[in-house]
């Protein structure tokens, strides 16, 4: 029973790993390639770990896998956001059938900041209300 | 059964592992090699994985948590040195 558990544990990890680098081969651009590989392959070896944890049924095993599991889970998607934001800002270029690229406009690339798209004009920033307000506490 | 299935999972594996092998290589761009360097980390992690239920040694698991975190820091590693203006191309 417990071996039928690790067998179907082990070859649905594998078949995930399959996935993500059949994705990381077929897919055309950073961001498409990265949506297969992190996501598939940080699940491939999770479920490989599981089946590890399942087969040997010891406490100290289970901790360690369990470890393992808990680092793949938090390291995964620090690394993945920040490759993304490196190849992002290197200006790899994205598939030609890209629909939506909201950074593009709204990102300045020298200083980092994202605009909304609801700032005021430069002239206005200081609303008249405001202006007249101070005007009044210095007399 | 269990052997079966871990010779059946070590060749899935070692397909996945060509396919992110042949990325490496043509990788139009730099993050591509570093996404398919972390792929590859993450499929070598499963590899010790079935590797420690084949021969018994529970102890292999430290490898795979030493692996997991050398892929971890080789990919904020790279992600800054590019951020810093790094090679653009290639």
């Amino acid at each position: 029973m417990s071996e039928l558990i690790v067998s179907i544990l082990l070859l649905t990890g594998a078949g995930f790993m399959i996935l993500a680098a059949v994705g990381i081969l077929r897919l055309p651009d950073l961001p498409t390639r990265m949506h297969a590989s992190t996501k598939a392959g940080a699940m491939g070896a999770m479920m490989t770990m599981a089946g590890v944890a399942m087969h040997f049924a010891d406490v100290v095993v289970f901790t360690r896998a369990f470890a393992i599991v808990i680092f793949i889970l938090i390291t995964a998607p620090i690394a993945a956001h920040v490759i993304g934001r490196a190849g992002y800002f290197l200006g790899t270029p994205l598939w030609e059938g890209t629909i939506k690229d909201e950074l593009k406009d709204n990102y300045d690339e020298k200083t980092h900041s994202l605009y909304s798209g609801f700032e005021p004009a430069p002239e206005s920033v200081i609303p008249p209300t405001h202006k007249k307000r101070s005007e009044d506490d210095e007399d | 059964m269990l052997s079966v299935v871990i010779n059946i999972v070590y060749f899935m594996l070692s397909v996945a592992l060509l396919f992110a092998f042949i990325r490496l290589t043509k990788g139009p761009s730099l993050p591509d090699r570093v996404v398919s360097l972390e792929l590859i980390a993450s499929i070598v992690v499963g590899y010790v994985g079935v590797h420690a239920i084949d021969t018994g040694v529970s102890s292999l698991l430290d490898v795979a948590i030493v692996i997991a975190l050398t892929a971890f820091l080789t990919a904020v590693g790279f992600a800054r040195f590019l951020e810093r203006g790094g090679r653009k191309s290639e």
